[in-house]
Formats: C-alpha cells, structure tokens, sequence
C-alpha cells in the first residue's frame, strides 16, 4: 500500500480561512486533511511529526494587535507543549529539516516572515530580515491581482505555472526589507516567487492598484532556498472553482480555479518523496 | 512598578497611518498639517527588570526590519504638537490584553502584568494649541471613551518623556442590595424611573408596585431573605425585560387606528396581526413543503436549505451606541448580531454579514447640535467599526448599502445582519430548537463583565438626550469572541451542551431569563462571575451588556469536560448557577438573595399599551421645473447624488469572500466595480446549492406614505433576490423598522400620525410578503430613534429596512448586473408610470412630489416566476434592478459596468401617463429590470416571458457611447461610459 500524503490547516486564536484551505488540500489529493487549533498542538493532542504538509492560512492571528501576525510569533516560539520538555517551535523547525513543506497565506505569510522562516537565508529560520506592513493606501482592501510568477524560482508550489490571478484581502501587506542587502539577495537567490503585474502577468508593477500595498519591487511572495517554505500576500484558496472568479458570469473559464495548482504541486511533491 | 515602552518606525520607513491622518487633518478641518508620524505606546505594569523590559520591546511589541523603540523615555522628536491618546478606565483596550498575553507567554509568567497602550501622533506644522486641540477632541480621540494629552514641541524632553499612567478602575467594592420603596406618588415613581434610566412608565411602575405588594408575594420573598421593597436587580431586571427593546411594547400594544375618513378600528398587536399573520399563512399554504422551521422565537429565524443544512438569518441595529461612539457602537453592532444566529438553536456557524446604514450627507457644512458628532466622523467610524468586527471574525460582508437623509443627523441607523447554516440534526436531535432540563448548568463562555453596556437596552429605548449614559458605549472584541465560538462549535459537535443563547441587551438578567422559562426557573450567583474589575454591584453584573458573551445549559456530567477544553482554548468559562422548575428567576449574590420574581410575572407582567394613530395623508407641492435641456448632464449629475454613486471605498475595505464560497461578489463587472444588486455564496464548498442575500430600503417614500415605502422596500430586496437568480420558491424575509417615537406625548405632538404611519408600513408588510410568498422569519424595532436636546429635535424618517435570503438551486446559474456583449439586446421588464413622488429626481430639484411608487404585487410576482425560470434556463446575459435614480441610472450602470455602449429608444419603453424625457427616465416605478440577452435568445425569453409588460428598447454597443434617443426622436444622451462612471465613482472615493 502507498503511503498517504497528510495535510495539516492550523486554525485558532483569530485565524479564519481554515475551512477553504483545507478544501484545497483535499481537492489537491491530500489523503487525510486536518484542520487543527493550536491549543491541540500545545496540548499535545496532535503534533506536527505525523504531517507532511502544513498549512498556515489567513486571518487575525490574536486580532493582529501588535502588527501581524506578532502576537502569533510570540506564541509559536514561547509557547511549551503542556506536559513535555518540547516546545512547538522545536517542532516546526524539525518540520522544516525534515524536508517537508509549509504554505503561508496572508496572515499566515506574515506569521511566517515574522518566526524568520522566511527568507531565511542559509538556513538560518531565527531571524527576522523582511517584513510586511501596513499598506500605502493606509487601508485593508479586497482586490483582485494579476501575479507574474518567476520559472526560475525554486519554488516547488509554482512550478509550470505561469501567471496568477487571486484576491487580496489585507491591511498589512507591503513587503518591505530590513536594508537594501536582503533585498539583493532576494533577487540573487530567486527568493522571489510572485510579483504583483500587469493584467498580462508579464510585467511586475508598482503602481496602485495593481501593486495593492506599494510592496517593495512588487513582490507578492517568496520562497526559502530549499522552495519548499513558501508565503504569499494574495489567496490561492479564494480562487478553487470558476465560480469564484470576480468575472466569471462574463468570461469562458476552466471549471478549476487558478488556486488549485498550487496545492496540488504541494500534494505532488510529496507523493513522489514519500 | 510602571513602565513605557514607545515604538515607532525606522527613518525612511513610510507612516501609513500618519499619512492617512494628516489627510483627514486637512479634509474635515481645512488645517494644514505639513507631516503626521504615528508611534505606539505600551504602559506596562509588573516586575520587570531592564533585561524583561529589553526582551518585551525588542520581541513582540515591535518589528525589527522596520521599527525602532525606547524603553522608559520619549521616542518622539522634531515635532510641533505632541497628542497621545489612549483609553479612560474600564473601557476595552483590545491590543493591551493582547500584549499583557504576550508578555506572560515570553517571561513565563502567569500574572501580575498589566499592559496598557496609546498612540502618539507627532504633527509638524505651524498650528495653535487651539488647532491641537480641535484636532485631538474633533477626530483622534473620542471622549467619551478616551483621554488625551498635547504637549509643545519647544517644551519636549525626551529624556523625561510622557508621564507612565495607568487607567485604573477605581471604585470601592461594596457590593451591596438595596431594597427600593415603591409605594410612593406618581411623580415619585417616574423620577425612580428616570434617574435609574429604566425606561418604565408610571402605569408599568404601578403594576409593578401591586405585584409587590401581594401579601403571597410577600410571604414568598421573606423566606429567602427579601423585606417588603423591590430590590434594585430586580427593579433593573424587569427594566431590562420588560424594555421596548426586548418586549416591543409599541408593536404588541393595542392601537386605535382611525383613516382619512375618520374611520376607527382596534388593531390588537401589530406584530401577531401584520408580521407573523402573514408568516402563518405562508406555512399554512406551503402545507407539507413548509421550509420554515423556526420563526420568531429565538434569536434568529431559521428556514431549510436542503435535508442536511438549515439556514439562520438576522438584522439588528445598534443606532444609539454608535452615534456616541461610531467605532465602538457599529463594532458592537456587528459582532453584536452574530451572537444572534450563533445563539439560535443548537447553534450555526456564522456564514455572512450584510450592513446597511443610514446617515446624513458626510459633506454637511452646517453648525452640528450639541453632542452630535459630524457624519463625516460617523460614517468613518462606522465604517471601520464594521470593518474591524467583520473581517477579524472571518464572516464575509457579501453585501449592504448607505442610505442619505439629513435627518439621520441626530441618530445614523446602523443595521447590522448575519446568516448562519447549521447542520439539520445533532446527535439525533433536531438543532433548530432549544431544549433545558430542571438540574442542567449555567455556564456563561467568554469575556468578563465591567460596566460597559449597562443600561444599553433601556438607554435605546429612550431618544438621545443630555444625560444618555457614557456606560451604555460597549467596544467589542472580534478575537475573544472568534475564540468562543470555535470552541462553543466544538463543544456542540460534541454534544457537551443542551442549550445556548446569547448575552446581548439586558446581559445574563435577559439571556438566562429566557432560558430559564424552557425549564421553569433557574438559581444563579452573581458573586461566581467573572469580572474585569471589582466594585461591581449585583445588579450591575446582573444587566451589564459588557460584550462576547454567551449562556449555556450543560448537563451536570458534562461540565468537567466543558470546562476542560475551555481552559485548553484559552476560553473563560464560568459555572454560575443551575436552572430549575422552581418558577422563580432566583438570583443570589453569595448567600444573600438579590432577585426572586415570579417567571410568570417577569415574562408576562408587563400590562398592553394603548396607543391611538390618526392617518392624515400629507400632502405636498407638486414640482414645477421644466425638462432639463441637456439631459446627459442631467444623467451625470444624478449618478454622482450620494444615494445612487459608487460606494466602492467602503466595499473594497470589507472582506467579502473569505470562507471561499464566494460567486456574486458586491462588485462586478468588466473592471470589478460594477453595483451587484444582491451576493451569492456557496456555504458548502462541494456542493453548487447557494444562498442568496438582498436587502430594500426606500424612506424616502415614506414622507408620502409608509404603505407605499413598505411594499417598495419589499419588493426592491426581492427584485433583488430575482435580478441575481433567485427565486420566490424559498425566500424568507426579515424586517426591521427603524422609527421616531410614534407616542403621542408633550415631546411628540404628532404621535398619531407617527403611529399611523406604523400601521400603514405593517400592513404593506402582511399584504406584500403574503402576495410573493416571502415570509418573515425574524426581525426587529428601533422605535425611538429621536434626538432632543434643548430646543432641537430630530427624528430620523420613519425607516424599513427589509433583508432576504434566499436559496438558488445552482449557482452556476447566476446572472450578474454587468452588460456582456456587443450586440445584445436591451430589454426592460415592467410598466413605467408616472411615480416620481419622493424621487432622487424630485429632491435633486427641491420637490417631494406626492405620486409615490405603488406595487402591483400580482403583476410583479408573474413577472419575477416568469424571469427567474428565463435565468435559470441561461436565456439572460444580464440583468439589473431599477431603483433609485430609475431606468437612466440602471441603464448608465448596466453600460459601464460591462465596458460597452449602449443605444435606447426612449419611445419603446411599456410606459403609462408620461409625457416627459426626464420623467421617463428618473421615474422610480418598482417591479422594473434592465436585461440584455443574446438576439438568439429572443424568442425563448419573449415566450417564457408572455404575459408580462416588457419590451426590447435598445442594444449594447461596441463603442463606449451611451446614446438616448427621445420619445420625439431626437437624440437627448450621447455620453462617453467612461465619464459616466467617473461622475458615479467620484463623489464618496475617499
């Protein structure tokens, strides 16, 4: 018998699009999908181990009231399993070594680049070198972006696709690095997996509103070294059925939706690695 | 110890929200402020060390790609004006309870922190400490919740800084009952009534006062303790029940209703003769096929989606909290709604939001009477309000709309409404009802109780005066309460509960009051409750509506469990008593009685008003304007008026399509910014079976004749419902009347005909929802919403509101309003009369007119069967209702939304005793759409169509030109779509 591919969605504490998340995971071909509040992890309910797939999706971690996703940081790497020695970070970060992927949306994005999983040049997943802001328009907005992909991107969740359309649905979401340096090297390393574009998706742009946040160099999402760490502003889950299109009344358009293709690179991956 | 922690951004890092200020410096006071830079500040009390303190800044409170802090001394620099603002005591401060978590999770601590926080605004700019001053009280603090201190920038020190303050609730703990003698004069009574703010009148204090001096009564309440006066909890308790707001005494009342003529007849209840008479008979004809399951007895109605699914559905409004406080009243209001369905049956899981509000024009130039704050303000506040409550809780807002009046002056109406699905049956059990057994336990779930929202149910019950109370100003928390209600879906799928409801208006008294009368009693302990702060009197814990709060019956074997994943969740639950078959609503503070009251008498004491309403109908000067000569700039200056141009800056700040069920979004078209005329969302993601929401509101007509508004507002939320792809088939309906008080009194001389007007709108209401077949459900009413101060009175225009939701069979069959193709045809369905009386039209000229839209509810219906059924067999390429502003704005909007032209012969549309171009084009006949379909279709649509009025009056175009041919035929509109769109998307973009 094949060996099952296991998706986790975390959920909990203000976190809120757990349940489209892990219908993505599910019509991908994940085997088993389990949504699981980070009150079963610390309770050492469930643990990360038993999964191959994590799933950080969007929402107000703790409202977002100490910048986003903050609060959230504080707890994933302070927070003891009840009974044990073991924290939850030391979970996650043997997750990562482990090879296995994690997918970051929106307010999980931000809990990413927040814990330092992202970038994290050369491994190094403590330190925070990027972050996201609150937007130029200085408001939350739903909008719908045109996203340019990068085919030279490690990025093992956008491979063979090219060009993405989905919302965004944030008030914190410019890019922004700690100094020019990192920046860089984004670039260098094709740490830069989306940029928000022109309706072509050939051409990253910087104006509003196609760049909704004013987000440096237009980037929407990026990825670690390995590709398998990946955290991007808009919502692929938003977008799993041609019905979710903002135009589909008016446009011929596949029944799946773009959103699909990246879960299911994910659940690809790794059936062939199991 | 106290310390302060201030954070703010890096050089060259970009101040969004300082940005965002300094326009509205410059906007709502025309003061130039050359730079406004923002930095959060944490006031931290607890044992730390400078290596805590270091750990805590450096950490949590703030970000280190982009931010800066300082730990016990001033951040701030090279400024002129310094204004910090932070919190009064006991007012919520959602990001301080945050931080003091974070705190105690990174020093491990369990307690003894306390973070509290405010925010700087550093101005540069040359203004004086009375501009400082006007902008700190004007637009960044609110005083009745905040405080605020300016400081020069020539005496800032930085080494000093700001003072650490903590906003300590300080009141002395005395938690005592007071017995209150009743047995006094008139004028007595109605002072204790006053002075307590309890809303009662004289006769609802006598009656109160003979049940007291029952010698049985008596009796009863000296074995537990009580002497012969009423306690204070339960004088506030019956307030609270007994309260306009939860017993609808003006809808339940007897009213003597004369007519023009001068005819009389008894209407005993409106409520049972108008809005659940024609709910009955609805069930009654639906027979075997009823899809009501329960109507008018929980917090919210619910019908049936499929064998598996309900559907719940409610609206509520919370006017009177937000015109004190916008952010705070509207936040409330909405998370204050989704208690609702949450707390209806079993319990539903909350799948959408839709919001309506009503305010006067945000451009008012005009001097504001006392304590009024300017609808620029409201509306912003609001605005963000519902922003905040909805988006954090993760419920889509799928649709709503703002309604303009100048008299929304004194009160905005804020409308607030949430659906839920549940599923079918539970453990067997059918989730639509609630049951509680003698012996379950009460248990509250969720925040503490402070003195925030105390006397809220009395205090809408009255209008906005001087002394309305600050407390009655509640700030809710999205968080705590999203934290509650995953774990409360949890512990329901688990069984781990018989009943829940929830603490809204009247807090426990009327939460566990209600819950009590499935048993027959209950006994509860005020002193188990959790508190914020001490000081509290019984019967403030009694009826503090301090928010995310919710009741729950759980059976004795199952409290352990309950309480054990709570504690795991990071949720507070609280044992606070069991309920009973005693009869008696038993509360206790420790071992001393607090309120013993007959269930009966609580529930069923409070005597029928009788009113009188005298029908006068008004009549008004007929308008006398010649037809415009250019009637395109006509056109655009109708698409820029406020009840007709875009509201796409607030739209796009709501979420409306998180949960991924999303397939009509408020926003469509060519661009994504065409008007939706009602949402479609698929609450289960694997099935195609979705939900349809709409809403109608027209007051305008109701300065004709609240009748005609009625039946209007009705049919404006079906055609709605239709124009998408729903259908009547399963349809149900929730009402909502927003009026100024309709009791003839010295404050309101015109009482009767207020009332009148009352009467008028319930019989609209039985006679249309009856005819289309659309149920109410559930509802509401907001019956005073006037504000008097001094010699200024207001009244907002007598107001329903009526929302729908519907079930659409196939989503995929959906139509959106947006033209699609060059060369479809241009259809409009409905007769067109000469019916201006209250039109956008007539008020742009200055008229109201007396030739209100009137509904022919037969004729609509074999109209709305007839295109539902072209919808659903895919015959309809568009379609989109005609409401305010009439066929030339549906047109316009048709047009631009799909980025084509479009060619109308003015001279082919089905019309009635019209003989102006203008009037043609701006009458607001109801029952009309604007379709367009592929020529191909032509014939399917004409024949499933037949018998309906209609006609084919034009094409879309491929060129971006909107022509209008006139009934003389000559060209009267030749516009580009372009600047059509630009006059309808400018005025509120901002």
């Amino acid at each position: 018998m094949t060996k099952k591919v296991r998706s986790i969605v975390i959920t909990g504490n203000g976190t809120n699009c757990e349940m489209e998340m892990a219908h993505a995971c599910r019509l991908a071909g994940s085997d088993d999908v389990d949504i699981v509040f980070i009150s079963e992890l610390l309770y050492g309910k469930k643990r990360l181990d038993d999964y191959h797939f994590l799933n950080l999706p969007g929402g107000f971690l703790d409202g977002d009231d100490l910048g986003s996703a903050k609060a959230g940081a504080n707890r994933i790497i302070n927070a003891g399993i009840e009974g044990k020695e073991e924290k939850l970070y030391d979970q996650l970060l043997r997750f990562i070594k482990d090879g296995k992927l994690i997918l970051g949306v929106c307010n999980g994005f931000q809990l990413m680049v927040k814990l330092g999983l992202l970038p994290a040049f050369g491994n190094d997943y403590a330190d925070q070198t990027v972050t996201l802001t609150f937007n130029d328009s200085g408001r939350f907005e739903d909008r719908w972006v045109y996203l340019k992909t990068n085919s030279d991107s490690p990025c093992v969740f956008t491979r063979g696709i090219d060009g993405l359309y989905f919302p965004v649905r944030h008030g914190e979401g410019k890019f922004v690095t700690k100094d020019p340096k990192v920046l860089e090297e984004l670039h260098r390393g094709n740490h830069i997996v989306l940029q928000y574009s022109d309706r072509d998706c050939t051409k990253a742009v910087m104006d509003y509103p196609e760049n909704p946040n004013g987000s440096v160099d237009a980037i929407a999402g990026i990825c670690n070294e390995t590709g398998r760490l990946f955290g991007l502003m808009p919502h692929p889950e938003a977008y799993l059925h041609y019905t979710n299109h903002p135009r589909w009344t008016r446009e011929k358009l596949p029944e799946e939706g773009m959103g699909l293709s990246i879960f299911r690179n994910a659940v690809d991956f790794i059936r062939k690695s199991l | 110890m106290v310390h302060r922690i201030e954070i703010g951004f890096k050089k060259d890092i970009r101040d969004a929200l300082g940005e965002t200020m300094r326009k509205k410096i410059v906007e709502h006071f025309g003061i130039h402020v050359e730079e406004v830079k923002t930095a959060e500040v944490y006031t931290i009390e607890g044992d730390l060390t400078s290596d805590d303190l270091e750990r805590i800044a450096s950490g949590p409170f703030s970000d280190p790609a982009i931010q800066r802090y300082v730990i016990d001394r001033g951040i701030a620099e090279s400024f002129d004006w310094l204004i910090e603002v932070g919190f009064k005591p006991g007012v919520t401060d959602n990001v301080g309870r945050t931080a003091t978590e974070a705190v105690k999770l990174l020093l491990e601590r369990n307690g003894g922190i306390r973070v509290f926080t405010s925010r700087q605004y550093l101005l540069t700019g040359s203004l004086t400490r009375a501009d400082a001053d006007r902008i700190a009280s004007g637009l960044l603090a609110n005083e009745l919740i905040q405080r605020f201190e300016i400081i020069e920038g020539k005496d800032w020190d930085p080494g000093k800084g700001i003072k650490a303050y903590v906003p300590n609730v300080v009141i002395e703990d005395n938690p005592e009952i007071e017995e209150i003698d009743l047995n006094i004069d008139d004028e007595g009574l109605q002072s204790i009534s006053n002075e307590r703010v309890l809303a009662l009148t004289v006769d609802e204090m006598k009656v109160i006062r003979d049940h007291f001096n029952d010698e049985s009564i008596i009796e009863e309440r000296r074995k537990v303790g009580l002497g012969s006066g009423i306690t204070d909890a339960e004088m506030e308790c019956l307030a609270q029940t007994w309260s306009e707001h939860c017993k609808h005494k003006i809808f339940n009342s007897i009213i003597t209703y004369k007519d023009e003529e001068g005819k009389a007849e008894i209407i005993d209840s409106l409520f049972d003769s108008c809005i659940k008479a024609s709910t009955r008979r609805i069930r009654e004809g639906l027979g075997e096929e009823d899809w009501c399951l329960s109507v008018f007895v929980d917090n919210a109605g619910v019908i049936k989606f499929n064998d598996d699914f309900n559907l719940v559905f409610k609206v509520e409004t919370h006017n009177s909290p937000s015109a004190l406080d916008p952010y705070g009243g509207a936040l409330t209001g909405i998370v204050g709604v989704n208690r609702d369905p949450f707390g209806t049956g079993k319990g539903s899981k909350l799948i959408f939001n839709t919001d309506i509000f009503c305010f006067a024009s945000p451009f008012h130039s005009e001097e504001l009477p006392k304590r009024i704050l300017h609808p620029r303000r409201i509306y912003e506040g609001v605005r963000e309000g519902v922003e905040h409550g909805g988006n954090k809780s993760g419920i889509p807002t799928v649709n709503g709309c703002i309604v303009f009046d100048e008299r929304y002056l004194g009160k905005p109406l804020v409308y607030c409404g949430t659906g839920g699905i549940m599923p079918s049956v539970i453990h067997g059990k059918p989730t639509q009802s609630k049951e509680i057994l003698p012996g379950d336990v009460i248990i509250m779930t969720g925040g503490r109780i402070g003195k925030d929202g105390i006397h809220g149910a009395t205090f809408s019950s009255e209008e906005l005066h001087e002394g309305s109370p600050v407390t009655a100003v509640q700030i809710g928390d999205p968080i705590t309460q999203k934290k509650m209600t995953d774990f409360l879906l949890l512990t329901r799928d688990s069984d781990m509960y018989r009943a829940i409801t929830d603490n809204g208006a009247g807090g426990l008294s009327s939460s566990v009051g209600e819950m009590a009368t499935l048993c027959g009693g209950c006994d509860m302990d005020l002193k188990k409750a959790p508190l914020k702060y001490a000081g509290l009197k019984p019967w403030e814990i009694l009826i503090s509506e301090a928010q995310e709060r919710m009741s729950l019956a759980v059976p004795p074997e199952k409290v352990d469990e309950f309480l054990a994943l709570a504690r795991e969740m990071g949720v507070e639950a609280t044992v606070l008593g069991t309920f009973t078959d005693s009869g008696k609503f038993h509360i206790r503070y420790g071992d001393r009685t607090a309120a013993y009251l007959a269930m009966e008498f609580l529930h069923d004491g409070v005597p029928k008003m009788r009113l009188d309403a005298e029908w006068k109908p008004p009549k008004y000067e007929e308008p006398d304007f010649p037809e415009p000569e250019d009637m395109g700039t006509a056109l655009t200056a109708m698409l820029s008026r406020l009840n007709i141009c875009s509201k796409e800056s607030v739209v796009r700040q709501y979420d409306h399509e998180v949960q991924g069920g999303s397939v009509v979004k408020p926003l469509v078209g060519a661009e994504n910014d065409g008007p939706s005329d009602a949402a479609v969302l698929r609450p289960i993601l694997d099935s195609f079976e979705g939900v349809v929401v709409a809403n109608g509101i027209c007051p305008r007509y109701g300065d004709i004749d609240t009748y005609h508004m009625a039946a209007c507002a009705i049919d404006e939320a079906i055609r709605n419902t239709i124009a998408v792809g729903g259908s009547l088939e399963r349809t149900a309906g929730i009402d909502n009347f927003c009026w100024c008080d309709p009791v003839e009194s010295e404050k309101t001389p015109d009482g009767r005909y207020k009332l009148a007007q009352l009467v008028r709108a319930n019989r609209a209401l039985y006679d249309y929802t009856t005819i289309f077949g659309v149920p109410c459900i559930s509802g509401k009413d907001s019956m005073k919403n006037d504000y008097i101060i001094g010699d200024t009175k207001i009244s907002i225009p007598p107001t329903l509101l009526f929302s729908t939701m519907g079930k659409i069979e196939d989503v995929r069959k959906a139509v959106t309003m947006d033209a699609k193709k060059e060369g479809d045809l241009v259809y409009i369905l409905g007769m067109t009369r000469n019916e201006l009386g209250g039109s956008e039209w007539f008020d742009m000229h200055g008229f109201r007119g007396n030739s209100v839209p009137t509904v022919n509810g037969q004729r609509a219906k074999k109209m709305y069967d007839a295109l539902s059924l072209s919808i659903r067999k895919g015959i309809v390429s568009s379609c989109h209702d005609c409401s305010d502003g009439g066929l030339g704005v549906a047109l316009a909007e048709t047009a631009f939304a799909g980025g084509f032209g479009m060619d109308i012969d003015l001279s082919l549309i089905p019309s009635e005793g019209i003989e102006r171009d203008d009037y043609l084009l701006f009458s607001e006949s109801q029952s009309r759409f604007v379709v367009t379909l592929s020529p191909e279709k032509r014939e399917a649509f004409e024949t499933i169509m037949e018998g309906t009025i209609l006609a084919e009056v034009g094409s879309v175009t491929s060129d971006t030109t909107f022509r209008i041919l006139g009934t003389k035929g000559i060209e009267i509109i030749r516009k580009d779509i372009d600047d059509l769109k630009k006059a309808w998307q400018e005025p509120l973009n901002f």
